[in-house]
Protein backbone atom coordinates (compact mmCIF):
# COMPACT_ATOMS: atom_id res chain seq x y z
CA UNK A 1 0.00 0.00 0.00
CA UNK A 2 2.01 2.92 -1.27
CA UNK A 3 -0.90 5.33 -1.46
CA UNK A 4 -1.65 8.19 0.91
CA UNK A 5 1.84 9.64 0.60
CA UNK A 6 0.67 13.14 1.45
CA UNK A 7 -1.27 11.79 4.41
CA UNK A 8 1.70 9.84 5.73
CA UNK A 9 4.14 12.70 5.38
CA UNK A 10 1.66 14.99 7.15
CA UNK A 11 1.28 12.49 9.96
CA UNK A 12 5.05 12.17 10.27
CA UNK A 13 5.42 15.94 10.49
CA UNK A 14 2.55 16.37 12.92
CA UNK A 15 3.30 13.51 15.28
CA UNK A 16 5.93 15.23 17.40
CA UNK A 17 4.09 18.59 17.72
CA UNK A 18 0.91 16.79 18.76
CA UNK A 19 2.74 14.86 21.46
CA UNK A 20 4.44 18.04 22.62
CA UNK A 21 1.11 19.83 22.70
CA UNK A 22 -0.31 17.01 24.81
CA UNK A 23 2.50 17.46 27.31
CA UNK A 24 1.89 21.21 27.33
CA UNK A 25 -1.82 20.72 27.97
CA UNK A 26 -0.98 18.18 30.65
CA UNK A 27 1.41 20.26 32.69
CA UNK A 28 -0.03 23.66 31.96
CA UNK A 29 -3.50 22.65 33.07
CA UNK A 30 -3.51 24.78 36.21
CA UNK A 31 -2.63 27.92 34.22
CA UNK A 32 -4.66 27.56 31.05
CA UNK A 33 -7.44 25.45 29.69
CA UNK A 34 -6.73 21.78 29.69
CA UNK A 35 -5.67 19.10 32.09
CA UNK A 36 -5.21 15.38 32.29
CA UNK A 37 -8.33 14.36 30.40
CA UNK A 38 -7.65 16.54 27.37
CA UNK A 39 -3.93 15.79 27.38
CA UNK A 40 -4.52 12.07 27.55
CA UNK A 41 -6.86 12.20 24.60
CA UNK A 42 -4.48 14.35 22.54
CA UNK A 43 -1.62 12.00 23.32
CA UNK A 44 -3.72 9.03 22.23
CA UNK A 45 -4.76 10.86 19.07
CA UNK A 46 -1.13 11.12 17.95
CA UNK A 47 -0.78 7.34 18.04
CA UNK A 48 -4.22 6.75 16.52
CA UNK A 49 -3.28 9.03 13.64
CA UNK A 50 -0.10 7.04 13.19
CA UNK A 51 -2.14 3.85 13.10
CA UNK A 52 -4.53 5.29 10.53
CA UNK A 53 -1.71 6.30 8.23
CA UNK A 54 0.79 3.48 8.62
CA UNK A 55 -1.39 0.56 9.65
CA UNK A 56 -1.98 -0.62 13.17
CA UNK A 57 0.83 -3.18 13.14
CA UNK A 58 3.45 -0.46 12.79
CA UNK A 59 1.91 1.41 15.70
CA UNK A 60 1.88 -1.74 17.79
CA UNK A 61 5.60 -2.09 17.15
CA UNK A 62 6.15 1.48 18.30
CA UNK A 63 3.90 1.20 21.34
CA UNK A 64 3.25 -2.43 22.30
CA UNK A 65 -0.29 -3.11 23.54
CA UNK A 66 1.16 -5.13 26.42
CA UNK A 67 2.36 -2.03 28.26
CA UNK A 68 -1.01 -0.26 28.10
CA UNK A 69 -2.80 -2.08 30.96
CA UNK A 70 0.19 -1.36 33.18
CA UNK A 71 0.00 2.35 32.34
CA UNK A 72 -3.76 2.33 32.93
CA UNK A 73 -3.34 0.83 36.38
CA UNK A 74 -0.41 3.08 37.29
CA UNK A 75 -2.40 6.17 36.31
CA UNK A 76 -5.30 5.27 38.56
CA UNK A 77 -2.89 4.25 41.32
CA UNK A 78 -0.95 7.51 41.04
CA UNK A 79 -4.19 9.39 41.60
CA UNK A 80 -5.34 7.26 44.50
CA UNK A 81 -1.93 7.10 46.16
CA UNK A 82 -1.61 10.88 46.04
CA UNK A 83 -4.76 10.90 48.12
CA UNK A 84 -3.35 8.29 50.47
CA UNK A 85 -0.10 10.28 50.73
CA UNK A 86 -1.89 13.17 52.38
CA UNK A 87 -3.50 10.69 54.76
CA UNK A 88 -0.03 9.75 56.01
CA UNK A 89 0.33 13.30 57.30
CA UNK A 90 -2.86 12.93 59.25
CA UNK A 91 -5.16 14.72 56.83
CA UNK A 92 -8.13 13.67 54.78
CA UNK A 93 -7.97 11.76 51.52
CA UNK A 94 -6.67 14.12 48.75
CA UNK A 95 -5.97 16.91 51.24
CA UNK A 96 -3.05 18.32 49.26
CA UNK A 97 -2.17 21.12 51.63
CA UNK A 98 -0.52 18.66 54.00
CA UNK A 99 2.02 17.58 51.38
CA UNK A 100 3.82 20.92 51.85
CA UNK A 101 2.34 22.32 55.05
CA UNK A 102 4.80 25.21 55.56
CA UNK A 103 4.30 26.82 52.17
CA UNK A 104 2.61 30.20 51.99
CA UNK A 105 1.78 29.76 48.34
CA UNK A 106 0.00 26.46 48.63
CA UNK A 107 2.78 24.47 47.02
CA UNK A 108 1.10 21.35 48.33
CA UNK A 109 -1.98 22.12 46.26
CA UNK A 110 0.16 22.59 43.15
CA UNK A 111 2.08 19.36 43.72
CA UNK A 112 -1.09 17.45 44.41
CA UNK A 113 -2.88 18.82 41.36
CA UNK A 114 0.07 18.11 39.07
CA UNK A 115 0.39 14.53 40.34
CA UNK A 116 -3.32 13.86 40.17
CA UNK A 117 -3.64 15.33 36.68
CA UNK A 118 -0.68 13.27 35.53
CA UNK A 119 -2.44 10.18 36.82
CA UNK A 120 -5.55 11.19 34.90
CA UNK A 121 -3.52 11.76 31.75
CA UNK A 122 -1.81 8.37 31.96
CA UNK A 123 -5.07 6.55 32.59
CA UNK A 124 -6.99 8.36 29.85
CA UNK A 125 -4.29 8.04 27.19
CA UNK A 126 -3.72 4.35 27.79
CA UNK A 127 -7.43 3.58 28.03
CA UNK A 128 -8.19 5.38 24.78
CA UNK A 129 -5.36 3.54 23.04
CA UNK A 130 -6.50 0.23 24.51
CA UNK A 131 -10.02 0.78 23.24
CA UNK A 132 -8.68 1.80 19.84
CA UNK A 133 -6.31 -1.18 19.61
CA UNK A 134 -9.10 -3.56 20.49
CA UNK A 135 -11.52 -2.10 17.97
CA UNK A 136 -9.07 -1.58 15.15
CA UNK A 137 -7.07 -4.72 15.88
CA UNK A 138 -9.94 -6.86 14.71
CA UNK A 139 -9.53 -5.70 11.13
CA UNK A 140 -6.05 -6.21 9.64
CA UNK A 141 -5.92 -2.73 8.18
CA UNK A 142 -8.21 -0.20 6.66
CA UNK A 143 -8.78 -1.11 3.03
CA UNK A 144 -8.14 1.49 0.37
CA UNK A 145 -11.74 1.79 -0.72
CA UNK A 146 -12.89 2.49 2.82
CA UNK A 147 -11.16 5.85 3.00
CA UNK B 1 -10.08 40.47 29.73
CA UNK B 2 -10.09 43.63 27.65
CA UNK B 3 -11.90 42.80 24.50
CA UNK B 4 -15.03 44.29 23.15
CA UNK B 5 -17.43 42.58 20.84
CA UNK B 6 -20.75 43.98 19.85
CA UNK B 7 -23.60 42.01 21.43
CA UNK B 8 -25.35 41.69 18.09
CA UNK B 9 -22.27 40.02 16.64
CA UNK B 10 -22.34 37.43 19.40
CA UNK B 11 -26.03 36.82 18.82
CA UNK B 12 -25.47 36.39 15.10
CA UNK B 13 -22.56 34.02 15.73
CA UNK B 14 -24.56 31.96 18.21
CA UNK B 15 -27.51 31.78 15.86
CA UNK B 16 -25.25 30.68 13.01
CA UNK B 17 -23.64 27.94 15.10
CA UNK B 18 -26.97 26.73 16.44
CA UNK B 19 -28.48 26.67 12.95
CA UNK B 20 -25.54 24.65 11.68
CA UNK B 21 -25.97 22.27 14.64
CA UNK B 22 -29.61 21.79 13.77
CA UNK B 23 -28.85 21.24 10.09
CA UNK B 24 -26.14 18.71 10.96
CA UNK B 25 -28.46 16.83 13.30
CA UNK B 26 -31.25 16.64 10.74
CA UNK B 27 -28.82 15.49 8.06
CA UNK B 28 -27.49 12.81 10.39
CA UNK B 29 -30.99 11.47 10.87
CA UNK B 30 -31.69 11.38 7.16
CA UNK B 31 -28.42 10.04 5.76
CA UNK B 32 -28.18 6.26 5.45
CA UNK B 33 -24.47 5.85 4.72
CA UNK B 34 -22.78 5.20 8.06
CA UNK B 35 -19.50 6.81 6.98
CA UNK B 36 -21.31 10.09 6.35
CA UNK B 37 -23.10 9.76 9.69
CA UNK B 38 -19.82 9.30 11.55
CA UNK B 39 -18.26 12.28 9.80
CA UNK B 40 -21.33 14.39 10.53
CA UNK B 41 -21.20 13.45 14.19
CA UNK B 42 -17.61 14.69 14.22
CA UNK B 43 -18.75 17.94 12.65
CA UNK B 44 -21.51 18.15 15.23
CA UNK B 45 -18.97 17.85 18.05
CA UNK B 46 -16.75 20.47 16.48
CA UNK B 47 -19.69 22.86 16.16
CA UNK B 48 -20.69 22.30 19.77
CA UNK B 49 -17.09 22.96 20.77
CA UNK B 50 -17.34 26.29 18.94
CA UNK B 51 -20.56 26.98 20.77
CA UNK B 52 -18.92 26.22 24.13
CA UNK B 53 -16.14 28.66 23.27
CA UNK B 54 -18.73 31.34 22.63
CA UNK B 55 -20.18 30.53 26.06
CA UNK B 56 -16.68 31.04 27.57
CA UNK B 57 -16.44 27.40 28.61
CA UNK B 58 -12.99 26.82 27.12
CA UNK B 59 -12.19 23.66 29.06
CA UNK B 60 -15.43 22.00 28.03
CA UNK B 61 -14.87 23.07 24.43
CA UNK B 62 -11.39 21.61 24.53
CA UNK B 63 -12.68 18.29 25.79
CA UNK B 64 -15.51 18.24 23.30
CA UNK B 65 -13.16 18.92 20.39
CA UNK B 66 -10.66 16.30 21.50
CA UNK B 67 -13.03 13.57 22.64
CA UNK B 68 -16.13 14.20 20.54
CA UNK B 69 -14.58 15.22 17.27
CA UNK B 70 -11.34 13.27 17.60
CA UNK B 71 -11.51 10.02 19.51
CA UNK B 72 -15.21 9.21 19.11
CA UNK B 73 -15.06 9.68 15.37
CA UNK B 74 -12.10 7.34 15.06
CA UNK B 75 -13.68 4.77 17.36
CA UNK B 76 -16.94 4.94 15.43
CA UNK B 77 -15.01 4.52 12.18
CA UNK B 78 -13.12 1.51 13.46
CA UNK B 79 -16.37 0.11 14.81
CA UNK B 80 -18.03 0.77 11.48
CA UNK B 81 -15.32 -1.23 9.70
CA UNK B 82 -16.57 -4.27 11.61
CA UNK B 83 -20.16 -3.91 10.45
CA UNK B 84 -21.99 -2.95 7.30
CA UNK B 85 -21.38 0.37 5.57
CA UNK B 86 -25.04 1.24 5.32
CA UNK B 87 -27.89 1.43 7.72
CA UNK B 88 -30.71 -1.02 7.16
CA UNK B 89 -33.47 0.64 5.12
CA UNK B 90 -36.33 1.68 7.33
CA UNK B 91 -39.88 0.82 6.53
CA UNK B 92 -41.52 4.06 5.44
CA UNK B 93 -44.70 5.09 7.16
CA UNK B 94 -46.02 7.34 9.88
CA UNK B 95 -46.10 6.38 13.52
CA UNK B 96 -48.65 8.56 15.27
CA UNK B 97 -47.71 7.39 18.76
CA UNK B 98 -44.01 8.27 18.30
CA UNK B 99 -44.93 11.64 16.82
CA UNK B 100 -47.26 12.29 19.75
CA UNK B 101 -44.56 11.43 22.33
CA UNK B 102 -41.96 13.57 20.54
CA UNK B 103 -44.25 16.58 20.23
CA UNK B 104 -45.34 16.36 23.86
CA UNK B 105 -41.78 15.96 25.17
CA UNK B 106 -40.46 18.75 22.98
CA UNK B 107 -43.33 21.03 24.02
CA UNK B 108 -42.71 20.35 27.70
CA UNK B 109 -38.99 21.04 27.28
CA UNK B 110 -39.60 24.32 25.48
CA UNK B 111 -42.18 25.29 28.10
CA UNK B 112 -39.68 24.50 30.88
CA UNK B 113 -36.97 26.54 29.18
CA UNK B 114 -39.04 29.70 29.58
CA UNK B 115 -38.58 29.35 33.34
CA UNK B 116 -34.80 29.06 33.15
CA UNK B 117 -32.61 31.87 34.49
CA UNK B 118 -30.99 34.14 31.93
CA UNK B 119 -27.58 33.11 30.63
CA UNK B 120 -24.81 34.31 32.94
CA UNK B 121 -27.23 35.33 35.67
CA UNK B 122 -25.13 35.45 38.88
CA UNK B 123 -28.19 34.64 40.96
CA UNK B 124 -28.99 31.49 39.01
CA UNK B 125 -28.96 28.37 41.21
CA UNK B 126 -26.01 26.94 39.29
CA UNK B 127 -23.88 29.99 40.07
CA UNK B 128 -25.23 31.15 43.39
CA UNK B 129 -24.27 28.83 46.21
CA UNK B 130 -21.25 26.58 45.91
CA UNK B 131 -20.13 28.10 42.61
CA UNK B 132 -19.77 31.52 44.16
CA UNK B 133 -17.87 29.99 47.04
CA UNK B 134 -15.40 28.35 44.68
CA UNK B 135 -14.84 31.62 42.83
CA UNK B 136 -14.32 33.52 46.06
CA UNK B 137 -12.06 31.03 47.76
CA UNK B 138 -9.88 29.60 44.99
CA UNK B 139 -7.37 32.50 45.01
CA UNK B 140 -6.73 32.01 48.72
CA UNK B 141 -7.29 28.25 49.03
CA UNK B 142 -5.60 26.76 46.00
CA UNK B 143 -3.89 29.68 44.23
CA UNK B 144 -4.25 28.10 40.83
CA UNK B 145 -5.14 30.53 38.03
CA UNK B 146 -7.43 28.12 36.21
CA UNK B 147 -10.55 27.85 38.31
CA UNK B 148 -11.74 24.79 36.44
CA UNK B 149 -8.62 22.85 37.37
CA UNK B 150 -8.90 23.97 40.99
CA UNK B 151 -12.48 22.72 41.20
CA UNK B 152 -11.81 19.56 39.24
CA UNK B 153 -8.60 18.40 40.88
CA UNK B 154 -8.75 19.92 44.32
CA UNK B 155 -12.22 20.78 45.58
CA UNK B 156 -13.81 17.88 43.77
CA UNK B 157 -10.81 15.59 43.65
CA UNK B 158 -12.81 12.65 44.87
CA UNK B 159 -15.33 13.08 42.04
CA UNK B 160 -12.51 13.15 39.54
CA UNK B 161 -11.06 9.97 40.98
CA UNK B 162 -14.46 8.45 40.29
CA UNK B 163 -14.33 9.72 36.71
CA UNK B 164 -10.91 8.20 36.18
CA UNK B 165 -12.20 4.93 37.56
CA UNK B 166 -15.12 5.09 35.12
CA UNK B 167 -12.69 5.47 32.22
CA UNK B 168 -10.53 2.71 33.61
CA UNK B 169 -13.56 0.45 33.92
CA UNK B 170 -14.52 1.23 30.33
CA UNK B 171 -11.06 0.18 29.17
CA UNK B 172 -11.20 -3.02 31.20
CA UNK B 173 -14.69 -3.71 29.86
CA UNK B 174 -13.55 -3.34 26.27
CA UNK B 175 -10.60 -5.62 26.97
CA UNK B 176 -12.83 -8.27 28.48
CA UNK B 177 -15.54 -8.05 25.83
CA UNK B 178 -13.42 -7.86 22.70
CA UNK B 179 -10.73 -10.14 24.11
CA UNK B 180 -7.05 -9.49 24.01
CA UNK B 181 -6.13 -12.76 22.30
CA UNK B 182 -5.56 -11.11 18.96
CA UNK B 183 -3.66 -8.24 20.57
CA UNK B 184 -1.08 -10.42 22.28
CA UNK B 185 -0.23 -12.22 19.10
CA UNK B 186 -2.49 -15.16 19.82
CA UNK B 187 -4.90 -16.74 17.40
CA UNK B 188 -7.06 -14.27 15.54
CA UNK B 189 -10.72 -15.11 15.86
CA UNK B 190 -13.13 -14.64 13.02
CA UNK B 191 -16.41 -14.54 14.86
CA UNK B 192 -17.83 -11.76 12.75
CA UNK B 193 -20.01 -12.83 9.83
CA UNK B 194 -18.76 -11.80 6.37
CA UNK B 195 -19.75 -8.49 4.86
CA UNK B 196 -23.15 -7.98 3.31
CA UNK B 197 -21.98 -6.50 0.04
CA UNK B 198 -20.98 -9.20 -2.42
CA UNK B 199 -17.78 -7.51 -3.63
CA UNK B 200 -16.51 -6.89 -0.12
CA UNK B 201 -17.60 -10.39 0.84
CA UNK B 202 -15.20 -12.08 -1.56
CA UNK B 203 -12.36 -9.79 -0.58
CA UNK B 204 -12.94 -10.27 3.13
CA UNK B 205 -13.02 -14.03 2.85
CA UNK B 206 -9.83 -13.96 0.77
CA UNK B 207 -8.09 -11.77 3.33
CA UNK B 208 -9.40 -13.87 6.16
CA UNK B 209 -8.11 -17.02 4.53
CA UNK B 210 -4.68 -15.49 4.07
CA UNK B 211 -4.58 -14.19 7.63
CA UNK B 212 -5.54 -17.46 9.26
CA UNK B 213 -3.18 -19.43 7.06
CA UNK B 214 -0.03 -17.40 7.60
CA UNK B 215 0.59 -18.01 11.34
CA UNK B 216 0.21 -21.75 10.87
CA UNK B 217 2.71 -21.63 8.02
CA UNK B 218 5.12 -19.71 10.21
CA UNK B 219 4.70 -22.22 13.00
CA UNK B 220 5.27 -25.19 10.68
CA UNK B 221 8.45 -23.80 9.14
Amino acid sequence: MMGHVVLRITIKILFAPITLFALYVQFHGDYGPGGGFQAGVIFAVAFIMHALGFGIDKTKQALPPKVLPAIMVSGVLLYALTGVWSMFYGGNFLDYDLIQPDSHHHAGQHIGIILVEFGVGLAVASTMLTVFYHFAGREPEIADEDW
Amino acid sequence: MEYHTEPTQIVVLNLAILTLLLVTAITMVRVRRLFAVVMLSGIYSLLSALFFVSLDAVDVAFTEAAVGAGISTVLMLSGMLLTARREKPVVPGHRPLALFVCVITGGVLIWASTDMPAFGDPEAPANAYVGKLFIERTPSDVEVPNLVTAVLASYRGFDTLGEVLVIFTAGVGVMLLLGSGSIRGGRKRQDIPPQVEPAADQKASLDGGKKTASPQDGGAS
